[in-house]
């Protein structure tokens, strides 16, 4: 703990020094051109550099300057929303729309800590009818409602 | 007078029965989601983009518009009656607004908070319709080494402006300049940055990535801590002001809309530094200071003059220059693109009922507004019983159905969920994602400027010093970016922006 005196600027430098590294190396396919006439891979070459080179200067202040360690992550929210996002993509072809929304609304009410099962139900119906309601017969979205697995088409 | 024939066009477009109707809703939607905290217009914005892709250009920009001012407007009335702003711009609100609630002049605060508004609204738009064109026309004369010192001063502008460390601003910006150019290259057709993903080819969705940054990573946030929110809503009895409180409104109105319709048209500022800075002039300028903090009229209405005329100037860049100055403006540049137009000063001439429609909606809807919500506030404040944990699902619901129904896509879901975590990541590493959106939006039009600068410069990067329009913008961006690292303004603006 010594060395790293604000391990928020130290984290965020890496951060941004790796995602200069990774498009730095992706523009390496591309090519380059030159001052007159900048191929496709020239500007963005140029910016993941600078990337680079401000994540190294956070490094560098994070190692200088004392600041906090971040705090209070919140990794069951974390978990469970992209949990829920994800399951929501899977869901929505081969489920359909409806059950799919379903499932995720009820799957992200369990983030909360005040989450009581009653509350969580009643939500989700709430919301699978407003969303019916809404965007397939009000806005007339081109969603199937059921999909294959649930016996829709 | 072409002011004149413009304006009644203007309100000839915003005035048809179709757009009284889309202002109204964003109007209503934008007190709403004013009223609820944790749930902010950028967010909002971003959910509802899908659904205007459907509408004609003009009233899709009316409905956004209206949700931005309409949230102003809604986070003061819970700051005056319950101390809990909903929105960052009424922060200062709560201050003296709340005292003023507790002394039994809630009416007061809040007939002050819409008057003050609707003035500074009105005052804006007149600005915005008087200043409009003729730095549209300005900026017609403009060549690609211009606009492209333009955008850089703009970028670092709006950095300076915001709070925290600005190298990470700047690192924010390059990141989403970066993610900006993802997708096939302009000119060759080439993909760039597309990781060898067929949905990538046309780049990174652009509601996924402000959805994502900034709703998703926001309800993660919100449930960090959760708490029973136990409120107490002061009684609303009188609206009516006093003749003396009357009096004393006069000058902090005048003082923050001529305040906030300067800040908000410069990068970075807008509605929440336009408050800030309104409320710390009227406490020095007071005759006695002393009873800010406990209910001093004055500091309602200057911050919240400041804020509506802000949050009104601020489009002023985005419609005469296609530059976008918050994460806002930015979404309403997006959502014009995405109906195929592009932004920049051709809008004025190109697109007259665009341009004039949205300005004269906006007097419209700041006319609603007061209509719509002094009558309405004990609607606003039941709304407020409904808790976060039964709020949030929802929000969930309307961002999936939203990304989804863009391209039927569950690509874009994905998307969607990565610039969640990635946004939620960055916020607890005290990197603001709003420079990354502003980055993100200007990245295509940085670089195109910038290779078509070069071409006619025949490779001569001097091209940029040299011309003297482009020089003086870069140099005041130099200036800005030397400012802010002095350590003496280091100091002075944290604490500007620790209240």
């Amino acid at each position: 703990m010594n060395i790293i005196r604000n391990p928020k600027d130290v984290l965020s430098g890496l951060l941004f020094i790796a995602l200069g590294l990774l498009f730095g190396w992706q523009t390496q396919e591309l090519p380059m051109g030159t001052a007159v006439r900048m191929g496709p891979g020239y500007f963005p070459l140029l910016l993941s550099a600078l990337l680079g080179l401000l994540g190294l200067i956070i490094l560098i202040n994070g190692l200088r300057f004392p600041g906090e360690m971040p705090s209070g992550i919140a990794w069951r929210a974390l978990l469970i929303i992209t949990g829920a996002l994800v399951f929501f993509g899977f869901g929505v072809r081969p489920l359909g729309f409806l059950p799919a929304l379903g499932v995720s609304v009820f799957v992200s009410a369990l983030a909360s800590r005040l989450f009581t099962f009653r509350t969580a139900l009643l939500n989700t119906a709430v919301m699978v009818v407003f969303a019916w309601a809404v965007f397939i017969k009000g806005l007339g979205l081109p969603l199937p409602l059921l999909g294959p697995w649930l016996g829709g088409y | 007078m072409e002011l004149f024939d413009n304006l009644a066009l203007g309100f000839s477009v915003a005035l048809s029965l179709q757009n009284i109707f889309y202002c109204f809703v964003g109007a209503l939607l934008g007190t709403l989601i004013g009223v609820l905290p944790g749930l902010g217009p950028v967010a909002t914005i971003a959910m509802l983009l899908p659904l205007t892709f459907g509408l004609p250009p003009v009233s899709a920009l009316i409905m956004l518009a209206g949700i931005y001012y309409g949230a102003q407007y809604g986070g003061s009335t819970t700051a005056i009656l319950i101390n809990l702003p909903g929105e960052s711009s009424s922060v200062v609100t709560a201050i003296d607004g709340h005292q003023m609630a507790r002394k039994g002049r809630a009416g007061a605060a809040l007939a002050t908070a819409a008057l003050g508004s609707f003035f500074a609204g009105s005052v804006a738009t007149l600005l915005l319709a008087l200043f409009a064109p003729p730095l549209a026309n300005l900026a017609l004369q403009f060549g690609p080494p211009e606009y492209f010192s333009l955008m850089v001063l703009g970028l670092i502008a709006s950095v300076t402006l915001a709070s925290g460390s600005v190298v990470k601003a700047i690192a924010m910006i390059v990141l989403g300049l970066i993610l900006g150019l993802s997708g096939q290259d302009i000119y060759t057709g080439t993909p760039r940055f597309t990781f060898d993903l067929p949905e990538l080819s046309d780049g990174f969705d652009f509601v996924a990535l402000a959805m994502g940054m900034f709703g998703i990573s926001e309800i993660i946030r919100n449930l960090e801590d959760e708490h029973q929110r136990s409120l107490v809503a002061a009684k609303v009895k009188s609206l009516m002001l006093t003749k003396e409180e009357f009096k004393r409104i006069i000058a902090p109105v005048l003082r923050g809309t001529a305040l906030g319709s300067f800040l908000g048209i410069l990068p970075g500022g807008g509605a929440m530094l336009s408050s800030f800075a309104s409320y710390s002039i009227e406490k020095k300028l007071s005759r006695h200071p002393q009873e800010f903090g406990r209910g001093a009229i004055e500091g309602v209405a200057g911050p919240e003059s400041a804020n509506n005329a802000g949050a009104q100037t601020s489009f002023i860049p985005m419609l005469t220059l296609g530059i976008p100055s918050n994460p806002v403006m930015a979404l309403m540049i997006g959502a014009l693109i995405i109906q195929g137009i592009t932004p920049g000063p051709n809008v004025v001439t190109e697109k007259p009922d665009l341009f004039w429609g949205v300005i004269a909606s906006m007097w419209v809807g700041n006319f609603m507004l007061v209509l719509l919500n002094l009558p309405l506030i004990g609607m606003w404040v039941k709304l407020l019983t409904v808790p976060y944990h039964v709020m949030f699902p929802a929000i969930i619901a309307f961002c999936c159905i939203g990304v989804y129904s863009v391209n039927n896509n569950v690509f874009d879901v994905y998307t969607m969920a990565l610039f969640g975590l990635l946004g939620y990541a960055l916020v607890k590493l005290d990197c603001e994602p709003a420079p990354l959106l502003l980055g993100f939006v200007i990245g295509p039009m940085l670089e195109e400027y910038l290779r078509r600068a070069m071409l006619i410069s025949r490779g001569d990067p001097t091209v940029f010093v040299t011309r003297p329009i482009s020089a003086v913008l870069l140099l005041l961006a130099l200036a800005a970016l030397v400012v802010v690292l002095l350590p003496s303004v280091q100091r002075g603006r944290e604490e500007a922006f620790k209240e």
